[in-house]
C-alpha cells in the first residue's frame, strides 16, 4: 500500500466527510492528518482495512469527537456532550452520492464570496488539493508565516462568522460557481506565468488547477462552462514543455519547437471544448479556450487563423470589456492585417491610460515596432517595458529583445522577427 | 447565531434624494422590517441620527477626551442597524441584501460573540 498516493486521492474525499459529520472545519483538518499518521503506523502492521476510505473517515471522526468532548467538558456543555455521543455511534453515510456532495460542499466553502479571493485561492490548495502551507506559500511567493497567517486567519472567519457548510440554493449555484471557476482558473494563471520571481512556470499549480477542474466536471457532469474551463487549461498547458528553455528562457509562441507540444493535452482539451460549444457554452473561458484552440490547430506559426482569433476577440470584448483583451485583440489584428493597424489600435489604448504601470503593454509596441524595421523606437519601448516587468525570466527575455534591436539598429539592418505571445 | 447588519450610506444621498423617492425608501424600509418580523429574525432595529450628532468619547492616562464628530470620517456613513437571528452567514447575507440601503449603500454583515454560559 502507498500512503503517498492513497494521501493524494482520499485526502479530499476523508476531510470532506469529516466536515460534514462533526460541522468542524479545522478540528477535522488536524483530526485526518493524525488518521493518516495512524494509518501509516498501523496498516503495514496489522493489513490495509478493505474500504480505507470508512476507516479514515471513522478514524477521523472519532478524534474530533474527542476533542470536542474534551472542551465541552472543561465549559461543562451537557448538550455539546450529548451531541457527541450521537455522532460517535452514528452510521456514517458512505454512499458514492454522499460522497460528491460532501466534496462539492468543501469546494463550495472554500470559495465562499464572504471570504477573501486571495483567501478562497489558498484554502481550496490547503483543504481540497491537499497541499502544505509550504507548498502554497512557495507557489505564491510569500513567506510561509504569512500564508500560515492568511489561512489561519480565513479558518476563523468561518467558524466565527458560522460560514455554512452547504451548497449554495439553486438560484444562487450559477454564481457561485463562477466563483469557484475564478478560483480554479486564478491557480491555473499563477502556475502558467508567475507574476514574479526567477521561476516563470510553476508546474504543480498548473496540475492542481486541471485536478480541480476534472474533479469539478465530475461532480457537476455537463456543465459546459466548466468544460470549457477544463479544456482552455489542458489547451494552454499542452504548450508548457515548449514555452521555456531548460534554463528557464521564454520561447514565444512563434518560435516554440511544436513538436514539443502536448498531443494528449491537445486531443483531449479540443473535443471537450466542441462538447461545450456544442451544449451552449458561451462564457469568456470558453472563447478564450477557441482562440487556444486555434493556436493548438495551427501546425506552423504562419497557419493560424489570426482573422479568426481577432474577431474571437471582438466577442470575448463584448461580453467583458477589459484594457487587457483589447490589447491582445491589437496583437492578433496586427498579425492579421499587418504591425500597423495593431499599432494604431496600441496607441489609441495607451491614450486612455488604463494600462500605465502594465509591462506587456509597451513590450507589445515594441514587438510590432520590431516587425516594422523601426528600430530605435522599439528599442525604446523594450527599455519602457523593462522598467515595469516584475519576473527574472521575462525581464531576460526583453533585455535579450532590446539587445537584438539595439545591434540591427546600429547595422542598418532590417529583419523579419517573430512575436511576443510567449 | 445572532449576526449585527450595520446599514451604510451616503448622507447626502438621503438629503439630496426627491420627495416621492424617500417616502418610497420609507416604506420599502417599514415592509422590510414588518416582514423579518414576521419571519422571526427581528431582534432589533433602530436608525441613527445623522453623524453631524454624533460625539466621541476617548479615556487616555485616565483622562477623557471628547470630540465632536464620529470616530472616523468615511465615505459612507453609519445610519442604522438591525439585529437579527440568522441560523448561518448564508442567512444573514440573504437577509442583509433585502435591507432597501444595499441598493444604494453598503451592509456590513459582523457576527455577534455567543454570550458565555
Amino acid at each position: 500500500m502507498n500512503l503517498e498516493s492513497l494521501y493524494r486521492e482520499e485526502w479530499r474525499r476523508v476531510l470532506a466527510t469529516t466536515v460534514r459529520l462533526t460541522g468542524d472545519f479545522d478540528l477535522s483538518e488536524e483530526a485526518v492528518q493524525d488518521a493518516f499518521v495512524a494509518a501509516l503506523e498501523q496498516w503495514p502492521r496489522d493489513g490495509a482495512p478493505a474500504n480505507p476510505y470508512a476507516w479514515l473517515v471513522s478514524a477521523a471522526r472519532n478524534r474530533v469527537v474527542d476533542q470536542i468532548r474534551r472542551r465541552a467538558r472543561l465549559a461543562d456543555q451537557g448538550m455539546e456532550i450529548e451531541r457527541m455521543a450521537a455522532l460517535e455511534t452514528s452510521e456514517i453515510d458512505l454512499s458514492e452520492a454522499a460522497m460528491v456532495d460532501d466534496q462539492l460542499r468543501l469546494i463550495f466553502t472554500c470559495c465562499h464570496p464572504a471570504l477573501a479571493v486571495e483567501a478562497q485561492v489558498a484554502l481550496t490548495l490547503r483543504t481540497v488539493c491537499g497541499l502544505t502551507t509550504d507548498e502554497i506559500a512557495r507557489g505564491f511567493l510569500v513567506p510561509v508565516a504569512t500564508m500560515a497567517q492568511r489561512i489561519v486567519r480565513v479558518k476563523r472567519k468561518i467558524r466565527d462568522a458560522r460560514l455554512p457548510f452547504a451548497m449554495p440554493p439553486k438560484e444562487r449555484l450559477a454564481e457561485r460557481l463562477d466563483g469557484v471557476m475564478l478560483v480554479v482558473y486564478l491557480v491555473f494563471t499563477e502556475g502558467y506565468a508567475a507574476t514574479s520571481g526567477k521561476i516563470w512556470i510553476r508546474r504543480q499549480l498548473c496540475d492542481e488547477a486541471i485536478r480541480l477542474g476534472r474533479l469539478l466536471c465530475e461532480l457537476i457532469p455537463r456543465n459546459p462552462e466548466l468544460r470549457a474551463l477544463l479544456a482552455l487549461m489542458l489547451l494552454h498547458d499542452s504548450r508548457r514543455a515548449a514555452r521555456a528553455s531548460a534554463d528557464e528562457q521564454i520561447i514565444t509562441l512563434e518560435e516554440q519547437d511544436r513538436e514539443l507540444w502536448d498531443r494528449r493535452e491537445i486531443a483531449e482539451g479540443v473535443p471537450l471544448l466542441e462538447a461545450a460549444l456544442r451544449e451552449g457554452a458561451q462564457g469568456e473561458y470558453a472563447l478564450q479556450a477557441a482562440i487556444a484552440a486555434l493556436h493548438a490547430r495551427a501546425r506552423r506559426p504562419e497557419d493560424t487563423d489570426w482573422a479568426q482569433i481577432a474577431r474571437l476577440y471582438d466577442t470575448l470584448l463584448q461580453r467583458r470589456p477589459s484594457p487587457v483583451v483589447e490589447l491582445n485583440r491589437a496583437a492578433a489584428i496586427a498579425m492579421a492585417e499587418g504591425p500597423a493597424s495593431g499599432l494604431a489600435l496600441i496607441d489609441a489604448l495607451e491614450a486612455k491610460g488604463e494600462l500605465a504601470g502594465y509591462h506587456l503593454l509597451p513590450a507589445a509596441r515594441a514587438d510590432l515596432l520590431r516587425r516594422e524595421g523601426r528600430w530605435r523606437e522599439a528599442a525604446e519601448a523594450y527599455r519602457q517595458a523593462l522598467a515595469l516587468v516584475a519576473n527574472d525570466p521575462e525581464r531576460q527575455y526583453l533585455n535579450r529583445r532590446l539587445a537584438e534591436v539595439e545591434g540591427l539598429q546600429s547595422a542598418g539592418g532590417a529583419l523579419g522577427a517573430p512575436g511576443i505571445i510567449y | 447565531m445572532q449576526y449585527l447588519l450595520l446599514i451604510y450610506d451616503n448622507e447626502a444621498n438621503f438629503a439630496n434624494m426627491s420627495q416621492a423617492d424617500f417616502a418610497t425608501m420609507l416604506q420599502d424600509y417599514g415592509r422590510f422590517t414588518q416582514s423579518i418580523q414576521q419571519s422571526g429574525h427581528h431582534r432589533a432595529g433602530q436608525q441613527l441620527q445623522p453623524v453631524a450628532t454624533a460625539s466621541t468619547v476617548r479615556v487616555r492616562d485616565g483622562k477623557r477626551q471628547v470630540t465632536d464628530g464620529p470616530f472616523a470620517e468615511t465615505r459612507e456613513q453609519l445610519g442604522g442597524f438591525y439585529l437579527i437571528e440568522a441560523k448561518d452567514l448564508d442567512e444573514a447575507l440573504a437577509i442583509a441584501e433585502q435591507v432597501p440601503s444595499a441598493r444604494i449603500g453598503s451592509i456590513e454583515v459582523r457576527p455577534l460573540v455567543p454570550p458565555r454560559s
